[in-house]
C-alpha cells in the first residue's frame, strides 16, 4: 500500500507500521511556490509525535477532499508567490476561491489550523481569521514601521484573560520567539474590531518588554502593530495566526543564549505544536 | 548535413581575414578573444575547410573566456620576484595546480570528497552525508547594476550548490562586500559613477531580497570599505548545501537526454561571461546583467531534490556564465551532444539562435535524464508548475552539434572547444617592499580615547547590525550560532563565525557546520603574501573562536584583482598564491574550491580606476557537538580575561595607522606554528567547557576586540595593559599594544573556578591574564607602568560603535 510520507510516496508493507501510521495525528503542511519554513515546521510536528506531510497546493486543488485525511493544517512561513501584490495575497485568493468551502468546513469542525508569518498573512487576507464563518478580510499585516525586513528575537506577552486558544495552553505569560518579516504590522479595519477581539479573548500574543509590559518602541515592538498585536485566534480557539516563528525555537539551542525552558533541551515553540497534537489525541 | 546560413545565423568569412581584421572582429563582436586565440580558431576552420557560423564563434568565445576557463591562472607564467635588488625567477605552467591545488593534493585529507572539479567543493559531514561549499564573485554585474547584479549573485551561487553532484540542499549562504567610504563627498566621485551609498543600498537590498525569498539564511559575511572600490564594488556570495555522499558523482552516457528546467530564455545576460572577463568602461552593455526571480529558483529547488531522491536523473549542472553553451558544453565534453535550439522555451520571439545558446537568463538548470525516466520526470516538474523541456541528447560523436528548425548551425570537435585553447606565456613581476617599524607612538590617555572612538565608529569596525537584521538569518531554524551573538534578546554584537545545525536534513545528528571568513585588503596594498597569509589565519581564527576543530576545516579562495594583463598586478597575485600554498600546508587546511575575478578595472574618460588586490578566504568546519560552542559576548562579572598569543609591533596597514596617517609599520606576519597550537588548545578548552566567551583580535587590535565583547554583553571591563605579553619584551608603547593587529591572538573569558584547568592546558604557551569583567558601566584600559588610564562609559563607547548608518 502506498502512503505519502515526507512528501514522497513510499511503500508501507508492514502491518504494524501501517497501524501506527493510521493511529497517529496527521498534519498537512501546505506549501506552494515560495514556501520556505516547511521543513522545520514538519520537523516540529514530528517531534511532537505527529506525522506531518508537506503537500503542494496543486495536489490539494486536484483532490479537494484530501484535506479531510488530516487532523491539523499548517500554513508555514516564506514568501508565497514572492509576496507579489501584497504578502500572502495570491495564495490567500487561491485558497479562498479554490478551496475556501473545504478549509472553512475543516476549521468549523474544530481542527487546529496554524498560520505562521506568511501563513498568518494568508489567513488574514483570505479572512479565515478572525472569523472563519464569514471568510472576509477585516485586518491586514503590512509594511513594518522601520521600512525594513526585521530578523530579531522578541518578547511575547500572552494575554491574561482566560485564553481560549488551544495552541497556547500551558504557555507562561511571557516567552520569547524570533520574528522575521517585512510586512508584520497589524492594522484592523476599524477600532471596533479590536474591541470585539478583546471581548472574545481572541488576542493571543502582544509584543512586550522583558518585564511583560507592552513594548511601545522599536526594536522590541518590531513592526509598530496596532495594540502591539503579534498573534490572534478565532473565537473557538482552534485557528491561530502569529507573526513570530515558534518552529525556530523548538530546541533550547536555537535561542541566542541557548536558554532552556523547564530545564530540558526544548524551547517554547515546541510546546505550541505539542498543544495542537495533544488536543487532537 | 552541411552548414549553411539561415535567417538569424550568419556564416562568418573568417578564413579571409588578416591578423588586424581578426583582432578588429573579436572586439566588434564582443568576443573578448585575443589575436592568438583568433588565429587558433582560424586554423581549426581552415583544417576542416569551411568558415565558422556566428554561433560557433560565440560558443568558443564563451568557453574560452577568462570566466569559464581561468586561462590566466591556469596558463604559463614567467614570474620574477625582486627583493633588495636580488631577483628570483620561477616559471609556472599552471599557477593553480602548482600552488593552491597542489597543497590540497599534498595534504591528501580524508575529508575532501570532491575538490576543484565540480560546481562546488565537497567535504565529509558524517559517514553518510557531505557538505558542498562555494563562494562566487559577482563584481562586474554589480558594478553596472547593483541591485540586479547582487541578487543574481546569490541566485547563481545557490544554483552552483544545486548543480553539485546530483544536487545538494542549500542550508546557508554568505555575503561579503567591498564598498567605497559611504561618507565620501560628492566632489570626490568620478563623473558618471554612483555614490557609494547608492551602490551599497542596491547591493545589500539585492542580496536581501533574493536570499530571503529563496529561504536560505545568510549567516556569515563581512563588509570592507576603501576608496579603491569607488567604481568597482565587490560582491562575494557563498552558499553551502548538504548532499548524501552517494549522490556526489555525475554519470553521462551517449543516448541520455538533455532536459532544461526552470526559467525561460531571453536576451538578458547575453555576453555575461565574456564581459566579466574584461575591463569595464562607460560603454559597457548593461544587457549583460541578468534579471533574477528567486521564486522560480525556489520552485526548481523543491522539485529537483524530490526528483533526485527518486533517482529520476543522472547528472545536473547549472546554467551560469555562458548559459547553455557552457552548461551543455561541459557536461558533453567526453561524449558529444546534439541540441535543438528551437525547442528551448523563450521569453519572447525574435531571439537569434546564438542568443538562445549563450543567454545567461537566470534560474535554469540542465539535467541529464535516462530515456526510461522521460515521462516521469516531466510529470513531477509539471506538478509544481515548473517548466521542463527536452532540448537534445548526448551522443558518442565527441562533437557539439547545434540544430535550429532542421538546419545544422554548428558542428565542432569537443576536443578543440575544450582542450585546444592556446597557452601564451604571461610575464609577472613583484617587488617586495621593505617595511620599517614606525617611530614609537606615544599618546596621552585622552588621545588614545579619542582615537578609540574614531576607530569604533569607522565603517570597517562599527556594528553591522543594520545589514545583518535585514537578512532572514534564521530561516530553516538551523542557525544556532547566529551572526549576531548575544546573551539576551536586547543586546548583541557580530560574532566571529556562525554555526548551522542541520537537524531537519540529517536526522538525529549532533554535528554542526561552522562558517567564517578572512579578508585583509589593507595589507595587500603593501604585501600581498602577508595579506593572503593573514586572511587564511583570520578565517581559521574566526572558526576556532566558536568551537571549530582546525583539523576539520577546509577553505576556499576568491581572488579579486585588477588588470592581470599587467605584469606587476599579475605578480602581486602570484605572490599571494604562494602564501596560499604555504599556509594551507602549514595549518594542514586544504583548499576545496575557488574562484577568481580579474580585470576589475573601470575606465572613465581615459582615467583608470583599478581595485586594490583582494583575497577572500572562506572557511567551513565540521564540529562534532553543537552544544560545545561559545559566543563572543562577556558572560559574567568577575570572570577573568586572558589574551592568548603574542603581541608584536605590527601596525603596518592597521586601522590605527590609517587614522594617524602613518606610512611605516610592519604588516602582521603569520607565525603559524605558534598560532596553530593555540587554535588546537582553544578547541580543547571549548570542548571541556572551560571558557565562557572567545573573540579573536583583528581590525583595531586588542582594544577593539575587548570593547566589542563588552558592547555585545553590556558588561564593563578592566584591562591591565602591562600584563600583555609582547615581543621583543618591553619594546612596545601602550598605544602600540592596544592597537597592534598581530595575528594569532584571542581574548577569552574564564570562570575563576576553571582557571587552574585552563592554565594547565595552555602551559608552555604564551598567554596572560589581562583583566576581569566588572559590574559597572565602564571600559578601562590601564598601564600603571606608563601612568596611563583610558576610561570611558561603556554606553558612550557603544554609541560610537553602534553609529547610525542611513542608506
Amino acid at each position: 500500500m502506498y502512503f505519502p510520507i515526507f512528501g514522497v510516496e513510499i511503500l508501507i508493507y508492514d502491518d504494524i507500521l501501517l497501524r501506527n501510521y493510521m493511529k497517529k495525528i496527521k498534519v498537512l503542511i501546505l506549501r506552494t511556490a515560495g514556501t520556505n519554513c516547511d521543513y522545520e515546521t514538519q520537523f516540529a510536528f514530528e517531534l511532537c509525535g505527529a506525522i506531518a506531510e508537506r503537500i503542494h497546493i496543486n495536489l490539494l486543488i486536484e483532490n479537494r477532499n484530501k484535506i479531510f485525511d488530516y487532523n491539523i493544517l499548517a500554513l508555514p512561513g516564506g514568501f508565497s508567490y514572492g509576496d507579489d501584490i501584497a504578502s500572502g495575497k495570491i495564495l490567500a485568493n487561491e485558497l479562498k476561491y479554490k478551496l475556501g468551502d473545504k478549509i472553512k468546513k475543516f476549521a468549523l469542525n474544530g481542527n487546529p489550523i496554524i498560520g505562521i508569518c506568511n501563513g498568518f498573512q494568508v489567513l488574514s487576507k483570505m479572512g479565515l481569521l478572525p472569523n472563519p464563518k464569514i471568510l472576509k478580510q477585516s485586518f491586514t499585516l503590512t509594511y513594518n514601521d522601520s521600512g525594513k525586513f526585521e530578523c530579531r528575537w522578541v518578547y511575547l506577552k500572552k494575554e491574561k484573560v482566560k485564553n481560549c486558544c488551544i495552541w497556547v495552553r500551558n504557555i507562561p505569560n511571557l516567552i520569547s520567539l524570533p520574528v522575521a518579516h517585512s510586512e508584520g504590522k497589524f492594522i484592523p479595519i476599524n477600532n471596533k474590531l479590536i474591541d470585539i477581539l478583546t471581548k472574545k479573548n481572541q488576542i493571543v500574543f502582544r509584543y512586550s518588554t522583558k518585564n511583560g509590559n507592552v513594548a511601545l518602541s522599536y526594536p522590541l515592538s518590531p513592526n509598530g502593530s496596532v495594540g502591539q498585536i503579534a498573534g490572534l485566534c478565532n473565537d473557538n480557539g482552534n485557528v491561530f495566526g502569529l507573526m513570530p516563528h515558534p518552529e525556530r525555537y523548538i530546541f533550547a539551542l536555537q535561542h541566542p543564549a541557548k536558554a532552556k525552558i523547564n530545564n530540558d533541551e526544548y524551547g517554547w515553540g515546541k510546546l505550541i505544536f505539542q498543544n495542537a497534537v495533544d488536543f487532537m489525541k | 548535413m552541411i552548414i549553411k546560413s539561415i535567417v538569424g545565423c550568419k556564416i562568418i568569412k573568417l578564413l579571409n581575414l588578416s591578423y588586424k581584421q581578426l583582432n578588429e572582429f573579436s572586439r566588434s563582436m564582443n568576443l573578448s578573444l585575443s589575436l592568438l586565440e583568433m588565429i587558433k580558431i582560424k586554423s581549426y576552420f581552415k583544417k576542416i575547410a569551411r568558415n565558422p557560423t556566428d554561433i560557433e564563434l560565440e560558443t568558443i568565445a564563451q568557453t574560452w573566456s577568462e570566466h569559464c576557463k581561468h586561462k590566466t591562472l591556469t596558463g604559463i607564467i614567467k614570474y620574477t620576484e625582486k627583493k633588495n635588488g636580488r631577483k628570483k625567477i620561477r616559471v609556472f605552467n599552471n599557477l593553480l595546480k602548482e600552488t593552491i591545488f597542489r597543497a590540497t593534493i599534498e595534504l591528501n585529507k580524508k575529508q575532501c570528497l570532491s575538490v576543484f572539479k565540480d560546481n562546488a567543493g565537497v567535504v565529509e559531514f558524517d559517514h553518510k552525508n557531505a557538505v558542498a561549499f562555494k563562494v562566487e564573485t559577482h563584481n562586474h554585474p554589480a558594478a553596472l547594476e547593483p541591485y540586479g547584479g547582487a541578487a543574481t549573485g546569490i541566485g547563481g551561487v545557490v544554483r552552483d550548490i544545486l548543480g553539485v553532484g546530483l544536487g545538494a540542499k542549500p542550508v546557508a549562504a554568505t555575503s561579503v562586500f567591498c564598498f567605497a567610504n559611504l561618507d565620501i563627498k560628492k566632489s570626490q566621485i568620478p563623473t558618471g559613477a554612483c555614490h557609494p551609498k547608492r551602490i551599497a543600498k542596491g547591493i545589500i537590498s539585492g542580496v536581501r531580497d533574493y536570499g530571503n525569498k529563496i529561504g536560505i539564511p545568510i549567516v556569515n559575511g563581512a563588509t570592507c570599505f576603501d576608496d579603491g572600490y569607488i567604481v568597482n564594488p565587490l560582491v562575494f556570495c557563498g552558499a553551502i548545501g548538504i548532499i548524501p555522499q552517494k549522490r556526489i558523482e555525475k554519470k553521462i552516457c551517449a543516448g541520455d537526454l538533455i532536459l532544461i528546467v526552470g526559467g525561460k530564455t531571453g536576451r538578458d545576460g547575453v555576453h555575461g561571461a565574456t564581459f566579466s572577463s574584461i575591463n569595464l568602461d562607460q560603454q559597457s552593455n548593461i544587457n549583460a546583467v541578468q534579471i533574477g526571480n528567486p521564486i522560480v529558483e525556489k520552485k526548481i529547488l523543491d522539485v529537483m531534490l524530490k526528483a533526485r531522491d527518486l533517482n529520476f536523473y543522472k547528472a545536473v549542472t547549472d546554467c551560469g556564465a555562458g548559459g547553455l553553451s557552457s552548461a551543455i558544453g561541459e557536461l558533453a565534453e567526453q561524449t558529444g551532444a546534439v541540441v535543438y535550439l528551437d525547442k528551448v522555451p523563450v521569453k519572447y520571439s525574435g531571439l537569434r539562435p546564438w542568443e538562445i545558446w549563450i543567454s545567461e537568463s537566470q534560474e535554469r538548470m540542465v539535467i541529464v535524464v535516462e530515456r526510461k525516466n522521460k515521462k516521469k520526470i516531466i510529470k513531477i516538474f509539471n506538478e509544481e508548475n515548473v517548466e521542463a523541456t527536452f532540448i537534445g541528447e548526448f551522443t558518442n560523436s565527441k562533437k557539439l552539434v547545434l540544430m535550429y528548425k532542421n538546419n545544422m548551425l554548428a558542428n565542432m570537435d569537443m576536443f578543440f572547444i575544450h582542450k585546444d585553447l592556446p597557452k601564451p606565456v604571461r610575464y609577472a613581476s613583484y617587488t617586495i617592499k621593505n617595511e620599517q617599524v614606525q617611530e614609537p607612538i606615544k599618546l596621552h590617555s585622552f588621545e588614545i580615547l579619542k582615537l578609540l572612538k574614531y576607530l569604533l565608529a569607522d565603517l570597517n569596525i562599527c556594528s553591522k547590525e543594520w545589514i545583518i537584521r535585514q537578512y532572514d538569518h534564521e530561516v530553516q531554524g538551523q542557525t544556532i550560532i547566529k551572526p549576531l551573538h548575544g546573551n539576551t534578546i536586547e543586546t548583541s554584537g557580530h560574532g566571529d563565525a556562525s554555526v548551522i545545525f542541520p537537524y531537519t536534513i540529517v536526522k538525529a545528528t549532533k554535528k554542526g557546520i561552522v562558517l567564517s571568513n578572512g579578508l585583509n585588503p589593507r595589507y595587500g596594498k603593501i604585501n600581498t603574501y602577508k595579506m593572503a597569509a593573514s586572511a587564511i589565519e583570520e578565517s581559521l581564527r574566526n572558526a576556532v573562536s566558536v568551537g571549530a576543530d582546525i583539523d576539520k576545516i577546509s577553505i576556499l579562495d576568491n581572488f579579486c584583482w585588477g588588470d592581470t594583463d599587467k605584469s606587476k598586478i599579475l605578480g602581486s597575485l602570484i605572490y599571494a598564491a604562494k602564501a596560499c600554498y604555504d599556509m594551507s600546508k602549514a595549518f594542514c587546511v586544504p583548499f576545496i574550491s575557488g574562484k577568481d575575478s580579474l580585470h576589475n578595472e573601470y575606465f572613465i574618460d581615459k582615467n583608470k580606476y583599478s581595485i586594490p588586490p583582494v583575497l577572500l578566504i572562506s572557511a567551513i568546519g565540521i564540529i562534532n557537538d553543537v552544544t560545545k560552542t561559545v559566543t563572543m559576548p562577556f558572560k559574567k562579572e568577575n570572570n577573568k580575561i586572558y589574551i592568548l598569543g603574542v603581541t608584536r609591533n605590527e601596525l603596518g596597514g592597521s586601522m590605527f595607522t590609517k587614522f594617524k596617517n602613518i606610512k611605516n609599520g610592519i604588516i602582521p606576519v603569520v607565525y603559524y606554528a605558534e598560532s596553530k597550537i593555540i587554535m588546537k588548545k582553544i578547541y580543547e578548552t571549548i570542548s571541556k567547557n572551560l571558557i565562557e566567551s572567545c573573540h579573536d583580535c583583528s581590525d583595531g587590535g586588542l582594544a577593539v576586540a575587548v570593547s566589542e565583547m563588552s558592547f555585545a554583553s553590556n558588561k564593563g571591563v578592566k584591562i591591565n595593559i602591562d600584563t600583555v605579553k609582547t615581543e621583543p619584551k618591553d619594546s612596545l608603547t601602550v598605544t602600540e599594544i592596544m592597537f597592534s593587529e598581530s595575528n594569532g591572538r584571542f581574548i577569552v573569558e574564564v570562570k575563576p573556578e576553571n582557571e587552574f584547568k585552563f592554565k594547565k592546558i595552555f602551559k608552555n604557551l604564551i598567554f596572560s591574564e589581562i583583566g576581569y569583567i566588572i559590574n559597572e558601566d565602564v571600559i578601562i584600559f590601564e598601564s600603571k607602568k606608563h601612568k596611563l588610564k583610558v576610561k570611558e562609559k561603556l554606553s558612550v563607547l557603544s554609541n560610537f560603535w553602534r553609529r547610525n548608518i542611513n542608506l
